[in-house]
């Protein structure tokens, strides 16, 4: 068994994972306090690989993050037996369960290192990151996310979810277009909790150094998926079923920008290369359907979204002044201005503040942190127009919106080109 | 008695040239002094003037907020105001060592005084650059936290840090330059219990999410969610 990262791993983890020893299939759970849902998800995980994968050798590998409520333990001590079909004849393997502690407090970058250097060492073939969060996690999640690496070669599963038409907005409205537009994949999910990959691309990951330039930190989910389009290895989706993950607010907009912009913003400057030669986009293989849109009727306080937008193209004009061009600072002081009824955040323009926020994230004009938090008044802006214009919008009609939407990055993507070279 | 007076009177005029033929080399000395230091400071200004436009020290100092209180003052930009300021000091340096030379009694103690005064000086104006570059980038991180966090009058809070860290940085560099000290020793006193009210501010407005989540872990017990009409963002 290679020992690559002892210095990293602690001594008692190395001793299980040797205990353990190679294995086909690695499924890593990152957690911290998930007592309330990590009981659910370990069985469903037990139970879907010997349902799938009775002859894999497998294992369960939980990194936690400094866990006060016992998850650890219930990782470890989640008997299979509780699972175990009497009429499977296959279930031949035993599947292990380890856990380690890699610090007293989380982190989502550290968490991923812990469970890559874990599957290398033990040469896992396939391996299926699981979030903690996820409240309704179902049984066939992992073999969806699992089976293309492992019979079809796939080296990167994302997921797609049954998503309600206004949830995950700053994927649909940024993320999913930016990097669809950039570097020329169609990844719906680009950064996502759960996702599979396979050891060869893990090993590379593990071996980039990404770690000590701010990856260790959230967002590094993100990264990974960048690494495996920028390094050319196969990328396939997998429906998995309805999202619905805990703990998720509005009021998170600022860290989940850092999350997910910030990685972006960080990436791009790194991968130009790669992305400035890349001209429209193409589709991934997707294992049932591309997108589900739920269309419940939900509360949304728009009028709340407006306001913030309006204060906060008032409140930062000296900080928008040193990000934006004069022209889409003029035209967004224009609608910060405009009634209730009238206000409408065109694609065009929110397409254009993304990529001036992406240029003048790369020359640092203001702190870059700064830069992330300034586009979150921006943000609720779009999200405002979003709402208004989808409102009794068909899941046809939302799908068209955000595809218009896409096309507008892509089609935009030369401004992009033109500022980030020339602006100072 | 005619004879005496004229005596007396070549006897003054040979003291006279005496004098002045030991004082003009002198002089000489310091005028040479004097224009080889102005050829050095103008040297020394060009020379700066084009590394700080090449460390682009004009984008730093927009950053620190020192740009906006030149152009406010109608003054040169940044490396405009240091490029002069080090001529100035270099040229003022060579000319007090030519009056220095032309050996006149105390005003050598005060030429010394100006040397030993120059270091304090240099300190000085790398605290007050450094204080406006913090004070730069706290107050815009105030005036970002209240906005996200819909806080009113965010202008006003930011303003308030800015404020607070300048008068701060004002008493240091009074300070170090030895000017006022009892006035700025008061003042320390006052500035200091107003910046610990400042941070306390900051530091409430930046952690107020991770604060309300903490109390809520710990003292309500499934508390409704007051945003339930917020959309997740991811």
């Amino acid at each position: 068994m290679k020992l690559a990262e002892e210095s990293f791993l602690t001594d008692d983890f190395l001793r299980q994972l040797i205990n353990v020893g190679e294995v086909d299939i690695l499924v890593g759970l990152p957690t911290h306090n998930n007592a309330k849902t990590i009981g659910s998800i370990v069985h469903a995980i037990q139970s879907d690989i010997l349902r799938c994968f009775p002859r894999e050798r497998a294992v369960i590998i939980n990194a936690d993050g400094g866990s006060r409520d016992g998850t650890p333990e219930l990782v470890t001590g989640a008997s299979i037996d509780d699972v175990r079909p009497a009429s499977n004849p296959y279930a031949l393997r035993t599947l292990h369960s380890i856990s380690t502690r890699y610090a007293t407090s989380p982190s989502s970058g550290v968490a991923l290192r812990t469970i890559l250097a874990a599957a290398e060492l033990l040469r896992a073939k396939a391996c299926v990151v699981m979030s903690p969060e996820s409240a309704n996690i179902e049984s066939e999640w992992l073999s969806k996310l699992l089976r293309p690496i492992h019979r079809d070669g796939f080296d990167l599963v994302t997921p797609t979810y049954g998503r309600h038409k206004f949830e995950g907005l700053l994927i649909t409205n940024l993320l999913y277009p930016m990097v669809r537009a950039l570097y020329g994949v169609r990844i719906r999910e680009a950064y996502s909790l759960e996702f599979g990959f396979s050891g060869r691309l893990g090993s590379q990951f593990l071996g980039q150094n990404v770690w000590n330039d701010g990856a260790d930190g959230a967002g590094v989910e993100l990264r990974f998926t960048l690494a495996a389009i920028t390094g050319g290895y196969r990328i396939c989706q997998s429906f998995l079923g309805d999202k619905d993950h805990i703990e998720r607010r509005g009021a998170d907009l600022v860290p989940a920008l850092r999350q997910t912009v910030g990685t972006l913003f960080s990436a791009v400057e790194a991968d130009f290369p790669v992305w400035s030669s890349v001209a429209g986009s193409q589709p991934v293989p997707t294992t049932g359907a591309d997108q589900k849109v739920l269309l419940e009727p939900v509360r949304v306080n728009r009028k709340r979204l407006r306001e913030m937008f309006s204060t906060g193209v008032a409140e930062l004009d000296s900080v928008f002044q040193s990000i934006l061009s004069p022209s889409t600072l003029a035209e967004l002081r224009r609608i910060a201005r405009l009634e209730e009824a009238e206000f409408h955040y065109p694609a065009e323009l929110w397409v254009r503040t993304v990529y001036e926020f992406a240029a003048s994230y790369r020359k640092s004009v203001i702190s870059r942190d700064h830069i992330i938090q300034a586009l979150a008044p921006l943000f609720r802006g779009r999200v405002f127009t979003f709402v208004t214009e989808n409102r009794n919008a068909s899941a046809d009609d939302v799908e068209n919106n955000v595809e218009g939407l896409c096309l507008e990055f892509e089609q935009l993507k030369p401004y992009l080109l033109q500022i980030w070279k020339s602006r100072e | 008695m005619q004879e005496m007076i004229i005596s007396e009177l070549s006897q003054a005029l040979h003291q006279l040239a005496r004098g002045f033929a030991h004082f003009l080399p002198r002089l000489i000395v310091m005028l040479i002094l004097t224009f080889l230091g102005w050829v050095i400071a103008y040297v020394v200004k060009v020379v700066l003037r084009s590394i700080l436009s090449l460390i682009k020290f004009d984008k730093l100092s927009e950053k620190a907020g020192a740009s906006q209180l030149l152009t406010k003052a109608a003054l040169p930009s940044a490396t405009e105001m240091l490029s002069r300021f080090v001529f100035w000091v270099v040229w003022l340096g060579f000319i007090l060592l030519g009056v220095s030379v032309l050996g006149i009694p105390g005003l050598q103690e005060q030429v010394a005084r100006f040397f030993l005064f120059l270091p304090r000086l240099f300190v000085a104006m790398f605290i007050m650059f450094f204080g406006l570059l913090a004070a730069g980038f706290f107050s815009r991180a105030a005036l970002l936290a209240a906005v996200n966090a819909n806080v009113p009058s965010p202008q006003v809070l930011s303003l308030a840090v800015r404020s607070i860290i300048i008068v701060f940085v004002l008493s240091i560099v009074f300070e170090e330059l030895g000017l006022a000290e009892q006035t700025m020793l008061v003042a320390f006193g006052i500035v200091f219990g107003a910046l610990m009210l400042g941070l306390a501010i900051a530091f409430g407005m930046g952690g107020r999410d991770l604060a309300q989540r903490f109390l809520e872990k710990r003292f309500v017990r499934g508390k409704k969610e007051e945003n339930e009409d917020e959309l997740s963002p991811l």
